[in-house]
């Protein structure tokens, strides 16, 4: 097929809007099997027995792997490695943890035979609630991170005008639409083809290597397309290693697909938190003190921690400041990051406090945020390679119609609707890894660009293809950039923004490398030194050429601080009687260095945005404390929002490069999509009402008993 | 696999006969709630009896009475041009509930029949009076945010989930059920029941019974209504707290009144009381508020649904405020 794409179009957008492009689960292979899972009733105890004689004489059953038969995995008998070893002990560490994995010919045959298997346990005493925990002093809390200390401790305990206040948020779960899961098929001689829903293929392959022992040359892990991932597919679950064990048993291949409420409790969430802050300032508005303690949910066989405190200690220019961060471990499942991870958690925090300052201080919030931001990161103390938050603040609140707010809440009425504006602050790391790939130059005049990176929906092919054709001058469509497969060059895992940045400037470094050598090509043929490439090599007889380079994290940290910046407004409208929030019109801006490919940017700003409306007025896991299971585990109860829920989404880009970062002058934008957008709506829905909401997700009851 | 049956039917009389032979057996018409029962667990029915070819999915106006087929979509139901001229606020509930997908295959039979949403009822791990009696009811003391204030009993909390209903039963339906002897009509009000101490039963419905058809009666209440849903998010979420209100002004005065809430009961909540306050009343804020408060008599709520103490009587008045303003 050969279509006009459009500088701005995904390139791989017509085989996803197609059907053509094929996502795990869709692989057929000859002889596949089929994998359900069983799970546990209880939320800690022992497994006393597991009766599967009438899921194994059921139709079409060929096995029920579980730990009384446990597989072979030679990785798990070593010290450490896999913190949750799964089939492997009798031990229950939350509700709803995979016991065992029924295989049968079909899915239909392999559910219903795991519904025979009966499980007895001995249950023990459990604990799945965070906030009482919390409160209980003799509760056991972990620290998650080192305590920071600038200048004085609790300086703002001190200052002519304080805040102080606790924000919560509860537990939130990824739930990309595509269920998880993965097809392991483990062939003689120990080769292994693993079609997996991944964010990193080299990591899956390494795990896999690890847990069985075999070299990983003979895995091959393929994750082409993914169907969301938020970040629960930066781990091979349990589950996954499982199916992989069921394969290698059975010498079948074996496909796995995890039911919408197993979604819940065996890919990981973004844990619940519970912060404080204290903030202080002189009358004239200049912050003299922050501190930030914060406390997330973990569990108890494995620990989880992330970047809650992180922006706390740069963002405002403040001589005092210090931060702790503790984990609660419980009988609940380890969490994972989850897209914008701890530093959007934190950010709905201080960014809160921040406005709540600025309304004690009778002050803008806007104005306040401008007097106290730092000309350089008063943490590290290093200038910022690039920082434009000025100019962001400047053409977001003119965008958004910031000049028709009133400081005054409640001040704007629309009816029975009250009206109010919002705004926060996201930042987040704009680091670079180490990446390589391969560039095969081809005389028919096309680019082939290889490397074992993923594509979890941010558009990072084409952002590559853009790259590359910017520098080779070469037209999108004759250049194609090949990913999720861990047989191409290796790559690392797609998370914390890194992506463009990290494989784009190997990208870049490539195409580099492929301009010499055909100007050395062509000056050896007597041509000039701009010849086109295919003339180049055909008079010098070569079908192709090769490069591989490998790019290297970047060194400039040590003289730069280097991160994204993103600036929310949004204006709400309350309503008086109900309580109900709608988030009437949104404009996010990114300062985020060059932008690459402006459609699939402005996506991921628009995704971040509706990812944000969730996180502040709709997304919310709920626990039944007392059986420690969830109640809300399926799409019509966990509520992400819908179309009504989302206005228009204005996406304004800075769009100035950053080349001391890489030498694209990109920064990563997914996190700084979400980052500090819940923090902007609460701060709406107190300009609007005067009701300051401190506990996510902001439901009509809330606002309506504040 | 659980291998039932599955028959289709195209005259009621065999419809009825196959399911009333047969204790296991239910019909199924759009299923978007029984097929979720089914892969849940709460429900394992052996033999389905497909009922979408019943030549019952007429919408018709006879002597001054609208005359709905129980097999209707809800779709077909709320474009309906006569339901949209003279039964406005039904159409305005029926496109408050569910998605458009779900209500083009959602019937109104079948919207009548829907079992409740509450978490405890679809896990066949936690106790459920309804699901199983005897368990006990997991909501009483756990997550109970969406739960009945009204009409409540020991063994059962659980609100029925539909917004047609609530439109329905404010406008004095009658439902028409065929059984093996003919036909009986009940009114829509007697339909759903209240939990007491047989949460396990929804409605009045006897086994080998089918609803065949609604008849609204014709009314002056078309133009000063309104259907408010408060929920979690705009579209696909079940009601906090929904009202529907009708009335019928002339010069000022409250001729007629009708008030019904959903999310606050095991059945729709018709709220008789508030209305014959509101008869020959100005209609005016501070009689809604007085209203409202009539409203909320014999409202108890169970810690996390409190809130809708408040919310219920503030939802009453804004819909009837809005009302009163579309004329």
């Amino acid at each position: 097929m050969n279509f006009f794409v459009d500088e701005n179009d995904r390139v791989d957008g017509i085989d996803k809007v197609t059907g053509k492009a094929k996502y795990f689960a869709e692989y057929q292979l000859p002889g596949l099997t089929y994998g359900v899972l069983v799970t546990s009733s209880i939320t800690k105890g022992k497994i006393t027995g597991i009766d599967t004689k009438a899921a194994k004489n059921a139709p079409g059953v060929l096995d029920v792997l579980s730990h009384l038969n446990k597989p072979v995995a030679p990785g798990y008998e070593q010290a450490g490695g896999s913190p949750m070893k799964i089939f492997y002990t009798d031990e229950i560490f939350f509700n709803g943890q995979p016991i065992a994995l029924v295989v049968a010919d079909s899915f239909e045959r392999a559910t219903y035979a795991a519904s025979l298997v009966k499980v007895s346990y001995e249950k023990s005493a459990f604990n799945t609630d965070f906030v009482k925990s919390i409160n209980n002093p003799s509760a056991k809390k972990l620290q998650g991170q080192p305590p920071y200390v600038r200048g004085t401790a609790d300086a703002y305990k001190t200052a002519e005008v304080k805040i102080e206040q606790i924000y919560t948020m509860p537990i939130e779960t990824h739930n990309p639409m595509e269920l998880h899961g993965i097809i392991a098929d483990w062939r003689t001689n120990d080769q292994v083809t693993v079609y997996a829903k991944t964010q990193g293929v080299k990591a899956a392959q390494a795990t896999i290597a690890n847990v069985f022992k075999i070299p990983q040359e003979n895995i091959q892990v393929k994750s082409e397309f993914v169907g969301g991932g938020f970040g629960m597919a930066l781990k091979t679950w349990p589950v996954e290693i499982a199916t992989v064990m069921a394969s290698k048993h059975l010498k079948r291949p074996v496909k796995l697909v995890i039911t919408r409420d197993q979604m819940f409790t065996m890919v990981g969430n973004r844990p619940s938190a519970y912060q404080k802050v204290g903030l202080g300032a002189t009358k004239d508005g200049k912050i003299t003190g922050i501190t930030h303690t914060a406390f997330g949910q973990t569990s108890v066989y494995e620990n989880f921690t992330e970047g809650v405190v992180n922006m706390t200690k740069f963002m405002y220019d403040s001589d005092n400041v210090n931060t702790n961060y503790y984990v609660v471990p419980l009988d609940l499942s380890v969490p994972i990051w989850m897209r914008g991870p701890g530093e959007a958690t934190g950010a709905f925090a201080l960014e809160s406090a921040i406005d709540e300052m600025a309304h004690a201080l009778d002050m803008d919030p806007l104005e306040f945020r401008m007097k106290n931001d730092p000309e350089q990161d008063p943490q590290k103390k290093l200038p910022f390679s690039s920082k434009n938050i000025k100019e962001a603040y400047k053409l977001g609140s003119a965008k958004v119609g910031w000049s028709n707010r009133k400081n005054k809440p409640g001040s704007i009425t629309e009816g029975a609707w009250q009206i109010g504006y919002g705004v926060s602050i996201g930042v987040f790391n704009a680091s670079r890894g180490r990446a390589t790939v391969k560039g095969i130059l081809k005389a028919d005049g096309t680019l082939v660009l290889q490397s074992a990176t993923s594509d979890i929906g941010p558009g990072t092919g084409t952002g590559m293809v853009l790259i590359a054709s910017k520098l080779m001058n070469i037209p999108v469509e004759k250049i194609s950039f090949e990913l999720g497969d861990s047989s191409l060059p290796p790559a690392p895992s797609q998370g914390g923004s890194t992506t463009l940045s990290t494989v784009g400037t190997a990208v870049n470094d490539v195409c580099v490398s492929l301009k010499s050598t055909i100007a050395e090509l062509a000056a050896n043929a007597n041509m000039s030194t701009t010849a086109n490439f295919v003339e180049v090599l055909k008079k010098n007889n070569l079908p192709m050429i090769e490069v591989t380079k490998q790019s290297q994290a970047n060194q400039q940290g040590k003289e730069y601080s280097m991160y994204s910046f993103s600036i929310h407004f949004v204006q709400v409208k309350v309503h008086k009687l109900t309580g109900v929030v709608k988030v009437s019109k949104i404009v996010s801006v990114g300062d985020s260095g060059k932008i690459i490919s402006p459609k699939t940017a402005r996506s991921q700003m628009v995704g971040g945005a509706v990812g944000g409306i969730g996180m502040a007025l709709t997304e919310e896991a709920l626990l039944d404390n007392r059986y420690g299971k969830y109640v809300n585990n399926n799409f019509a109860d966990y509520h992400v929002p819908v179309h009504a829920d989302v206005p228009e989404i204005d996406v304004i880009f800075i769009d100035k490069p950053d080349y001391i970062v890489n030498p694209m002058g990109a920064k990563g934008m997914g996190e700084i999509a979400l980052i500090g957008f819940a923090g902007a709506v609460a701060n709406a829905v107190f300009n609007a009402t005067g009701k300051r909401i401190r506990s996510l997700p902001i439901t009509p009851d809330k606002v309506l008993e504040a | 696999m659980i291998n039932f049956q599955y028959l289709r039917a195209s005259v009621v009389k065999i419809a009825l006969s196959l399911v009333s032979k047969d204790p296991k057996a239910t019909f199924i018409a759009g299923g978007t709630n029984l097929i979720d029962l089914m892969k849940r667990g709460v429900t394992a029915p052996e033999k389905l009896i497909d009922i979408n070819k019943l030549p019952l999915a007429q919408i018709e106006l006879k002597n001054n009475v609208l005359h709905i087929g129980a097999m209707v979509s809800n779709s077909a139901l709320a474009e309906d041009s006569i339901v949209k001229e003279q039964f406005p606020l039904l159409a305005l509930a029926l496109q408050s509930g569910a998605s458009a997908q779900l209500r083009n295959v959602a019937t109104v039979g079948g919207n009548m029949m829907q079992r409740t949403r509450c978490g405890y009822f679809y896990d066949t791990t936690m106790p459920c009076n309804k699901r199983q009696p005897g368990t006990g009811c997991g909501a009483i003391g756990g997550y109970n945010r969406m739960h009945a204030i009204f009409g409540t009993s020991e063994s059962c909390i659980a609100v029925h989930p539909s917004d047609m209903c609530v439109g329905l039963v404010a406008l004095d339906a009658q439902v028409v059920i065929a059984n093996a002897k003919g036909e009986r009509k009940i009114s829509f009000a007697d339909f759903h029941r209240l939990p007491g101490s047989t949460p396990e039963k929804d409605n009045n419905l006897q086994k080998g019974e089918l609803i065949v058809r609604l008849e609204i009666p014709t009314n002056n209440l078309y133009k000063n209504f309104h259907y408010l849903k408060v929920r979690d998010r705009s579209s696909y979420a079940f009601a906090l707290v929904s009202v529907a209100a009708a009335l019928e002004i002339s010069q000022g005065i409250i001729k007629n009144a009708r008030l019904a809430m959903g999310g606050v009961a095991h059945k729709p909540w018709r709220l008789v009381e508030a209305e014959n306050f509101l008869k020959g009343k100005t209609a005016n804020a501070s009689n809604f508020e007085d209203a409202a408060r009539i409203a909320m008599y014999g409202a108890k709520g169970f810690g996390e649904n409190d809130f809708k103490l408040k919310l219920a009587p503030n939802s009453i008045i804004e819909a009837l405020t809005v009302a009163k303003a579309k004329a």
